[in-house]
């Protein structure tokens, strides 16, 4: 079991400042899930709280105040768009990673739309959950394969003229570091591919995850809207 | 009697079918049945056609004629029990319909007794208050009406429908008073029962429009359970059965953890697969082709497919290299799991199946292994496609396969 440190007692440090591993809620309404990825995850976070509801995930996050959310994209009570939305309007700091087992294009675009840095599915292993956990702490954008998979399909579309050609289109290093991403690269061998740094590769992921959030390409808007998200 | 023969209508067929007597369908000779499918209209145009005809005479010799002269259909159909199953319930005669025209002539031959000939305005009238008095009667056909205000087209047709059918009502029946000269006489009656009606309309519109209400929310009710039903069916049928195996193989985790996977794709592929033809593009095929393999390996498969396109004979080809891989990488490469993406662009169509396993030389294999060298490499090659690989020892492999698009006509 990992630990579960007394609320506030140590928000003098965040991880952003350095001080040692990322403070994290989880938000699932699966109790089993939520224990199992705490055990998983170990030593590499400290989770500071757990929910299993919009409501009590919104309380417990403001009174946490943690460095990342774990967001369940399915949750009794609005979901997790519901969350971000509550959430990231008095406490735009903190960062969500949504985790699901969903592989439906509306609820990924969705749920990353509505604010959440990150997608990754369930079946991820604790290793590769703790290092997202960590790049998304950091500022970064986690996207895994499938996610890349849905922006490059929901980009790639060219059938309307883009309204804002620098936020409804990629550029074709984001298309390509997109495609390794899609292909099962993880960032640092992508970069060797592509010979550019790691660095670079974040910031190409971090762009395209910008036009995500704020493009109204078509495509997007439809998935969001599919299931009123947005 | 319109609607008991508008599903009577032979299969449309792409050629015009040859002129036979129909057996199925037939009310009498199967003549006009078996016209009525050559020509490609409705029986009952053919059907009416025969009885206005046979006013002069020259119906019924046409009748007899074509009775003799024209072939009965084989009975082709001997060989397709589905489709003689389907057609079960329209075999032998229908009884009703054959009243009902039986009916019809009965009628036409009274009028004409009563009015002496087609150009008597009285009998058009009557003609017209009956026509629409059968298309209001239609309307209230449960059965019929349903099929109409399930959609809003079909809501608008049934107005017209009911507004013509009034209208023609209307028309004959003043017609007639006007023609019988009993129009004024008739006002002051005509005026107390408008007024009536529309008393009645008053009274009884909001009750009708609660039952209308009350209607819609049983049937969006009734939909709503057959969904549930078939939710409920599918959950027991695969879940629970899958939940059961698994209880009964707990010793074996291989095996649990396969029989979860194969689950999990199938509840998948249930809940978010778009409805597309399954065999027919890429994605869905690629998708198919490693869920195959993993059932078989046993070693979970992770497809992202962006775009699609239909299958051709290269793509074919394309997806049999692929499952090569696919299989390859689950033998050899001693990995948990394995990345296959496909990309469809307007050129050319890829496909990448990767793994972090163990690697290998290439120039050290031997000539006489088929799996590389001739699924794969060779296979592309001939397809008009190419295939690389790239690997070495402990660093994993990624097979890219790349395959031209034929333009679509």
């Amino acid at each position: 079991m990992g630990r579960v440190r007394g609320v506030g007692d140590d928000s003098s440090t965040t991880f952003s400042d350095g001080g040692g591993v990322p403070r994290v809620v989880i938000v699932d309404d699966h109790r089993l899930f939520r224990s199992g990825v705490r055990g998983e995850l170990g030593d590499a976070v400290d989770v500071v709280g757990e929910a299993g509801d919009v409501d009590s995930a919104v309380q417990v996050i403001e009174r946490a105040q943690p460095d990342l959310v774990l967001l369940d994209v399915h949750l009794p009570g609005g979901g997790g768009v519901e969350v971000l939305r509550r959430v990231l309007a008095r406490n735009p700091q903190i960062r969500f990673l949504a985790l699901s087992v969903s592989d439906a294009a509306e609820d990924v675009i969705g749920v990353v739309r509505g604010g959440a840095r990150g997608y990754v599915t369930k079946t991820i292993s604790g290793r590769e959950l703790a290092d997202a956990i960590v790049r998304v702490a950091d500022g970064d954008a986690v996207f895994s394969p499938r996610l890349a998979g849905f922006v490059l399909d929901a980009f790639s579309a060219t059938d309307a003229p883009p309204v804002d050609p620098e936020l409804d289109r990629l550029t074709q290093r984001e298309r390509e570091v997109l495609r390794h991403i899609a292909r099962g690269y993880a960032y640092k061998e992508v970069a060797k591919e592509l010979f550019i740094s790691v660095k670079t590769v974040e910031t190409h992921v971090s762009s395209v995850l910008r036009k995500l959030q704020l493009s109204n390409r078509h495509e997007l808007s439809r998935w969001a809207t599919a299931r009123r998200l947005v | 009697m319109d609607k008991a023969s508008g599903d009577r209508v032979a299969p449309a067929a792409d050629e015009t079918p040859r002129l036979t007597r129909a057996i199925d369908g037939r009310l009498l000779g199967g003549v006009a049945a078996g016209l009525a499918r050559h020509l490609g209209v409705d029986p009952v145009v053919v059907r009416l056609a025969f009885m206005a005809l046979s006013v002069g005479g020259i119906g019924i010799a046409v009748y007899v004629a074509l009775f003799f002269f024209v072939p009965t259909e084989e009975a082709e159909r001997e060989d397709d029990p589905a489709a003689r199953a389907a057609d079960g319930r329209r075999k032998g005669r229908d009884i009703s319909q054959l009243v009902a025209y039986v009916g019809l002539a009965a009628g036409l031959g009274f009028l004409f007794l009563l009015f002496g000939g087609v150009f008597d305005p009285l009998l058009w009238f009557v003609v017209f208050g009956t026509l629409g008095a059968v298309i209001l009667w239609q309307q209230a056909n449960p059965g019929q009406r349903d099929e109409w205000m399930t959609s809003t087209v079909g809501r608008g047709k049934g107005l017209m429908r009911a507004g013509a059918g009034v209208l023609l009502v209307v028309v004959g029946v003043i017609g007639f008073l006007v023609f019988q000269e009993q129009l004024q006489n008739a006002r002051a009656g005509l005026t107390f029962a408008f007024t009536l009606l529309a008393g009645v309309a008053l009274i009884v519109a909001p009750w009708i429009v609660g039952l209308v209400r009350e209607r819609d929310a049983e049937r969006r009710e009734r939909i709503r359970n057959a969904e549930r039903a078939e939710l409920a069916a599918h959950i027991h049928d695969s879940v629970l059965h899958t939940l059961t195996l698994i209880q009964r193989r707990a010793e074996d985790p291989r095996e649990v953890q396969r029989l979860a996977r194969v689950q999990e794709r199938a509840l998948r592929s249930w809940l978010y697969q778009r409805p597309a033809d399954a065999e027919t593009t890429v994605s869905p095929a690629l998708e198919r082709v490693a869920a195959e393999v993993e059932e078989e390996h046993g070693i979970p498969i992770e497809v992202v497919c962006v775009g699609d396109c239909p299958v051709d004979d290269g793509l074919h080809a394309m997806l049999r290299s692929a499952r090569e891989a696919m299989v390859n990488a689950s033998k050899y490469a001693g990995t948990d799991t394995i990345s296959v993406f496909g990309e469809v662009e307007p050129e050319e169509v890829l496909v990448f199946v990767r793994d972090r396993g163990a690697g290998f030389d290439l120039d050290a294999i031997p000539e006489d292994r088929m799996g590389v060298r001739g699924s794969i490499l060779g296979r592309m090659d001939r397809h008009g496609g190419s295939a690389r690989i790239r690997t070495a020892p402990g660093e994993g492999t990624e097979v890219q396969l790349r395959m031209p698009r034929i333009p679509q006509m």
